[in-house]
Formats: C-alpha cells, structure tokens, sequence
C-alpha cells in the first residue's frame, strides 16, 4: 500500500513525466499542489484561491462527460456575486439592436426554443504550466478543460428578438463578477457578429441535466463551442450589439496570439499586424489512463484510454505509438458525442513483457490538422496541443 | 530559514486536502498567505492580497526572472489599477527578484 506521501507525489508525476519528454524541463509546475474544495465543489487542484482559479484533477476527465462538482472553475475578478435568479435579468442591447429588451431567467427560458448540445470547454491557457519555455499566469495543468452537455437557448434567437442591425460588427458581453479596484478593467468580452449568430452558440442555464453551478457561471452563461473558454462569459447580465470592435483590455491587451502563428477562426475586426484574438481550440488529445506513475502488472489486461477532440470539424483518428513514435496504430474510437464534443479513444495494451512502453498519441481532425510534436511559442503559453506522451512501467 | 514557512503551509495543505478527499469528505479551499521571508514581504504581501491570494507567486517563479517580475509589477499598476507607487514597487521588485526568480527554459 502507498503511504500518503507516496500517494501524494504520484499524483504529481503526471506533470513531471509530461515535463521531462517536453525538452526536458524538470518540474512543470512551481511548488506543492494544493487540493481545494469551494463552496458546492469536491476537491480540485487550486491554482489561485483569489480570483478562484481550481483545476479538475485527471481521474475527474476519465467519465464521458466531466462532472458539474469537477468542472474546473476560471475567474478573473474578485468579486463574484451569488446571483439570485428570480431576481436576476439579462440586458440585451447597444447600437446595433433595433428593439432592446431585458429578459427574467422564466422569459429566457419561456420564450425561446430549448436546445442542448455536448461541447468541450477548455481555458486558453489550458497546460501553460507544461510550456518550455516556462510563460507567466496561471500555471495550469491539463484539468482547464471539461465536457459538458450544455442546454439553453440559442443567442441568435435573443439577438434577433432584439433585432440585429445590418451594421452589427460585433457582440459584446458581461457577467455579474466585478473588479475590486476602479483601475481594474472589467472583464467583458466580444464575438464577432457571424460567430454570435452561430446556430451552436448558446445561452446556456444547464450543465448536465442540472442548473449551472454557481461557479461555473449560473445563472446563465455563454457557451461558445468550438471557441476557448475566455468567450463562455459567466453570470451573463448584458449584451450589446456594435458596430465598431470593442476595445477592452481583456480584448484588446489580453488573450492574444501572433498574427498568422495558428491556422484557427480570423477575429477580423480585431485583428493587427502583430497580434490577434485567440479564438477556436486546436485538435487536441488528452491521455487519461493510465493514470501517471502506474506500473501494469504483467501478463495482467490493461487499456491506454483519453480524449480527442479539435474546434468542430471533429476527430478523424487518433493514432497511437507504443515503441517511442516509430510505428503508429489507430486507437478505437468511442461513439461520436456530435462534433464540439470530445471523441473518446482506446486501445489494450501489451502487457506480456516487463519494463518500459513509451506510448505517444495524436489525434487528427477531420480538417485535416494534427497534433505537432513541437509548440508553436506565444507569449501567453496558448495552445499547447503537443503529441501526447507517456511511460508506462509492466513489471 | 528561508522558504520554511511557506513549504510548511503547503505541506499541510495537501495532507489536509488529501485526508479530506480520502477519509471524511471535502476539505474547504483556503486563501494562501504565506510568502518567504525577506525584506519587502510584507509590502508585497500587503499590496498584492489587495486583488489576488500569492499562490501565483511561488507558482510563476519558473516563469520568471527580474525583468519579467518588472513586467508584471507595472501591468499590476498600469492596466489593473494597483495602489502602488514607484518607490514600493521598486521595494516589491526587489524582494520578488531575490525570492521568486527562478526562470528555467
């Protein structure tokens, strides 16, 4: 049996395994991991208790859909009101709607067509603790990410309720968290119009069957599938339709690659020659199991088993190398989910012969991209979307 | 002996975590305020509490050296409005380059 410490450091090997085939930088992520519950959540990996930002350890990603307890929580303020849901309203404006409105959770809800769809939500930053080299904030590992079964109304109903100009360039949206100092900006953030009026893009009130939990954004929150994370605004309060880009920091200074670095969605009006809005995910993979630092017992079954997933195109094939990327074999794949969800994969491993099995896994969109076996540097440690590694030890 | 009070914290922290996630249910997340001892602590305890708990200090120290801390003590100030002036942050710039600046990569 595994003293507690053992157990302990174990669990973060994970890390320290994906570090050392990552040019060989030793301990990816600086200091002790802290589990923390918040009100309402089990135990999650806690890498800032304010603003909360807490990761879903890696056993919590192993179900098909990552529970509402689990889900990671990402905020970037400090004020994070409980909403209040029979009292809250949702403001649906600016110069580009021709009739505003304001909506009650039972109008939303009562007005518009119920819709639900399965969609990975992943930080940007999601791993920037695993980037060489090293890259400031938040130090994430693999859990800023989860899949869900999100339900709510379609935003392009709510916009066109509230009747989309035709000089509507952008959409504009905050939640109920506020800054603490007046210096602080806000944190708003925009879609260009087209991606606004997306069939999949929701205004979403469940998670799993269940109302949102409070810190993952309730009582409705903006799910933007294929896009990351820093568009799923939380606690939505207003929305403004505009016709010139918005220029907040969080738009503006923040979450933003090199122009031309990544072949994803253009965000044209906001847009320079030296940067640019991160905007969808990159096809991804993720292994699950076996859980880092396992040793398989030999001659005893066991399965390589994870996640794939891209922006939306959806998962072609996962491919698999369990003798140090020299040959490659399909892994099978789990049921399609629809395509902003992630693709489940597996494949038995060969357990008949002790020591090491250096498995590698890509996943390939049906767009054609696959997972690179470098990092593309940005300054904010983005897209980390590396063929994925790991040793397993038979004995 | 320095960094002692902020690993002891940690510690306990993960075995209360873990014990909590094993034996008898969640353990309730708790602010971190624990930086290493040095001069200028408790000026940059004091001005960064204000916004955020410190465990992005000792988790960033990878990532940063003194022209990077330099960096973001003056993002602190100019685009998030941080009450801090040019004195302190100078005070705050030395105690996190002698004490978190540990860039590798």
């Amino acid at each position: 049996m595994l003293t507690r410490r053992e157990a302990l450091l174990a669990g973060a090997g994970w890390l320290a395994t994906r570090a050392g085939a990552n040019e060989g930088v030793a301990g990816a992520v600086g200091g002790a991991e802290i589990l923390g519950a918040l009100p309402g959540k089990k135990p999650l990996i806690q890498r800032a208790f304010r603003p909360p930002n807490f990761e879903t350890p890696l056993a919590d990603l192993q179900p098909s859909y990552t529970g509402n307890a689990v889900f990671f929580v990402r905020y970037h303020l400090p004020n994070i009101p409980y909403v209040d849901a029979a009292a809250w309203r949702l403001e649906v404006g600016g110069p580009s709607a021709q009739h505003p409105l304001v909506l009650s959770l039972r109008e939303l809800k009562g007005n518009f067509e119920h819709v639900s769809i399965n969609a990975v939500n992943q930080c940007s930053g999601n791993r920037r603790g695993l980037f060489a080299p090293r890259v400031p904030g938040v130090q994430w590992g693999n859990g800023a990410m989860g899949h869900a079964l999100w339900a709510g109304v379609r935003l392009r109903d709510v916009l066109h309720k509230a009747g989309v100009a035709a000089d509507a360039l952008e959409v504009v949206f905050n939640g109920a968290d506020t800054p603490l100092l007046p210096g602080t900006p806000d944190f708003v953030k925009s879609l260009p119009i087209d991606r606004a009026l997306d069939e999949n893009t929701l205004i979403a009130y469940e998670m799993n069957g269940a109302p949102l939990p409070h810190w993952n954004g309730a009582p409705a929150r903006l799910v933007v599938p294929g896009w990351t994370g820093t568009y799923w605004v939380k606690h939505l309060t207003d929305i403004r339709i505009q016709p010139a880009a918005f220029d907040g920091f969080w738009m503006k200074s923040a979450y933003r690659i090199p122009t031309g670095a990544f072949a994803t969605a253009r965000f044209a009006s906001q847009e320079t020659t030296e940067n640019t809005p991160v905007t969808e995910m990159v096809v991804n993979s993720l292994i699950t199991s076996p859980a880092p630092a396992t040793r398989l017992r030999r001659g005893a079954p066991a399965r390589l088993a994870g996640k794939a997933w891209d922006a939306g195109a959806g998962i072609a094939s996962v491919e698999v190398s369990l003798d140090g990327r020299q040959s490659w074999r399909p892994a099978k794949l789990g049921r399609d989910l629809g395509r902003f969800a992630w693709r489940e994969f597996e494949l038995p491993l060969d357990t008949s012969r002790s020591g090491p099995i250096e498995v590698a896994v890509r996943a390939r969109s049906r767009n054609g991209s696959i997972q690179p076996e470098k990092l593309t540097p940005n300054p904010s440690g983005y897209h980390d979307n590396i063929v994925q590694t790991a040793r397993v030890e038979v004995s | 002996m320095r960094g002692e009070g902020h690993r002891f914290a940690v510690w306990v922290a993960v075995l209360g975590a873990a014990a909590g996630h094993a034996i008898s249910g969640p353990a309730a997340a708790v602010e971190v305020t624990e930086l290493r001892e040095g001069a200028g602590r408790d000026l940059t305890l004091g001005r960064c509490i204000i916004c955020h708990s410190v465990e992005y200090i000792p988790s960033n120290a990878p990532a940063m050296n003194r022209a990077a801390w330099q960096k973001t003590i003056q993002k602190m100030k100019e685009k998030f409005g941080a009450p801090i002036t040019d004195e302190e942050a100078r005070q705050i710039l030395d105690y996190l380059d002698a004490n978190y600046s540990a860039k590798t990569g």
